[in-house]
């Protein structure tokens, strides 16, 4: 029981890392210009379908691709952003839906004509296959590997927004973006650079989570309302908020699939409604 | 409030299929159900401003409810639409509670939230409603002695019916002092209670009306399809709905049906074989609307022909 219990919270906190991945980019950009972006799993997908088009075709070993991945999520999500989303800045909650909305399924379409709709599979290196024994107990090697690249990540950004100059801005243009730009701080640049990170984080989120959960045209969709929670739960424009919310949400999925599988999905949807009654700011939100 | 000729002109239009497209009966009745959901959306995101994600969870419970009634019960159509709108109703004041409160993101995921729950609600209770299969194995042989056959008049006569009939009552609402109260609220729900329309008791009602009419919309999809999918209560079918009311135009009586008839006939045409790209030319015409024609279909029309004062 108690191992199995360890095993949960193991598994749960590798899914969380993930979770944390692909939702912290979409956390800061909706705290930062109340840009509600549902296209954000779009990018995740791009940088899935990266990573194994690269792996598979051109044959690169794994690990090159996270890079790319990266990159080309990001790229693709400033090319939106430049052409499409900053008209409707100002536009209503609704129309931001409908456009991102659009933005899915056209990418549900386009992925699922060039890669067709089946699960995209890769092959992981030897190293990060099977398991390792630690205290008697095992852990999956893939699932470690996630937990280190999750918090390497975490560290990076925490130091990145508390301690550099850049964050700064970022931080300042989240919490007051009026105030923000009287400084003369360009919140646009600072807004765009924000969402290629964003994008390229869930485009890195997107190329881990191939191995764990697998990868077809549907996972814009499919991803979307996990993604939502984090965001909803952790409160806008926060990272800690966002890593929290991820952690207790990938801890009570695993568990809730584990312990009573036969509720499937209905468990995280509860809870979410149930928070966002509770506390409609999010947890951790501020506003 | 006056009809213009344009209206009546428009619904002598909706018997043209029985004489014009004879071949397409089954689809006219797909597009008034669906122009009958849409309506009902419209009330609340067009009129009271009340952006819902989850709409297809009362077109879902109506669905069942007609369904679980002719399958347990008995077959007769118009005893299960009335049903289905008294427990889509329901359903649709308890939620309404809850749903008022919010506004923005909370509001928009709230309502989804809702959704997605009673959709795996339905998943999961497959001893009840067949889970993942749908509901089956039940048929709804005529309504008031006209039989739903393969050619599907009484279908088109039976949605068309009701649909006009539920058109009607919007209208009479949109024109009444509550409708023009709905569209303050819209506006600024923070004044309307100052010049004494209590802003959440009207969405409550607004909410309630909008939950029974996609009931029966859904009851209606029960009767002339004699099955019952998952797909009914689906995320997709909320967004479908959402994405016909703004290519149409939301805040207009006829946005929703018009969209609906434009939508479904082209996805009649153009789907084929595989649903996957149909989605493609639904996301970008998504896009190409919210860019160019915030106002829909109807919206653009309207400016097009009133004269620049």
């Amino acid at each position: 029981m108690l191992s199995s219990l360890a095993g949960v919270l193991f598994d749960g906190f590798a899914y969380g890392m993930l979770l944390f991945l692909l939702s912290v980019g979409l956390s800061v950009t909706l705290g930062m210009m109340n840009f509600v972006n549902l296209a954000h799993c779009s990018f995740a997908m791009v940088g899935g379908y990266a990573t194994v088009s690269l792996m598979t075709r051109l044959g690169w070993p794994f690990l090159a691709t996270l890079p790319m991945a990266f990159v080309t999520a990001a790229a693709v999500s400033v090319v939106l952003e430049r052409t499409l989303y900053r008209r409707l800045y100002r536009s209503s909650d609704l129309d931001q839906c409908l456009l991102t909305i659009g933005i899915v399924f056209v990418s549900v379409a386009v992925f699922a004509w060039f890669f067709t709709t089946e699960q995209q599979s890769i092959q992981v290196p030897d190293w990060l296959q099977g398991s390792q024994q630690v205290a008697g107990m095992t852990f999956a090697s893939y699932r470690m590997f996630l937990i280190v690249v999750g918090l390497a990540i975490t560290a990076f950004l925490v130091l990145f927004l508390e301690r550099t100059r850049f964050g700064a801005r970022i931080r300042a243009a989240v919490d007051n973006q009026r105030m923000a730009r009287g400084l003369g701080i360009d919140v646009d640049r600072a807004f765009m650079f924000t969402f290629a990170l964003g994008g390229g984080l869930a485009g890195l989120g997107g190329a881990l989570s191939i191995q764990v959960i697998g990868l077809d045209p549907t996972f814009a969709l499919a991803y979307l309302v996990y993604v939502l929670i984090v965001v909803a739960v952790g409160g806008l424009g926060s990272i800690g908020g966002s890593f929290a919310a991820a952690v207790v949400l990938g801890i009570s999925d695993m568990a809730g699939k584990y312990y009573f599988p036969w509720l499937g999905a209905f468990l995280i949807y509860l809870v979410m409604v149930g928070l966002l009654m509770w506390r409609p700011q999010g947890l951790f939100g501020k506003r | 409030m006056r009809w213009h000729p344009l209206e009546i002109v428009f619904w002598l239009c909706t018997l043209l299929p029985f004489v014009v497209t004879p071949n397409y009966l089954s689809l006219a009745s797909q597009i008034a159900i669906t122009a009958l959901f849409a309506l009902s959306l419209d009330l609340i995101l067009g009129y009271a401003g009340i952006v819902s994600l989850g709409h297809a969870a009362f077109f879902g419970v109506g669905a069942y409810t007609a369904g679980l009634l002719a399958k347990h019960y008995f077959a007769e159509p118009l005893s299960g639409l009335l049903l289905a709108a008294v427990i889509s109703g329901l359903v649709g004041y308890a939620t309404s509670h809850i749903v008022v409160r919010f506004r923005h993101l909370a509001l928009i995921m709230l309502t989804m939230g809702l959704g997605l729950l009673l959709h795996e609600a339905a998943n999961s209770a497959s001893a009840l409603t067949g889970g993942a299969d749908g509901l089956q194995g039940f048929r709804v042989p005529a309504v008031l002695g006209f039989k739903f056959d393969m050619f599907g008049r009484a279908a088109y006569a039976y949605s068309l019916a009701i649909l006009f009939l539920c058109f009607l009552v919007c209208r009479r609402i949109i024109h009444s002092p509550f409708g023009l109260a709905l569209r303050g609220i819209r506006e600024n729900a923070t004044r309307m209670p100052a010049i004494g329309a209590p802003s959440r008791a009207h969405l409550r009602k607004a909410y309630t009306v909008a939950a029974v009419l996609a009931g029966i919309a859904g009851a209606m999809l029960t009767h002339t399809t004699s099955t019952v999918s998952l797909e009914t209560l689906s995320f997709g079918r909320s967004a479908d709905v959402l994405v016909i009311l703004i290519l149409g135009g939301a805040g207009r009586l006829y946005g929703g049906i018009i969209g609906a008839i434009i939508y479904m006939v082209a996805r009649d045409q153009f789907s084929g074989a595989n649903p996957q790209y149909w989605y493609f030319w639904i996301g970008l015409l998504l896009v190409a609307v919210v860019m160019f024609l915030p106002n829909g279909i109807l919206g653009g029309l309207s400016k097009f022909f009133q004269p620049r004062s």
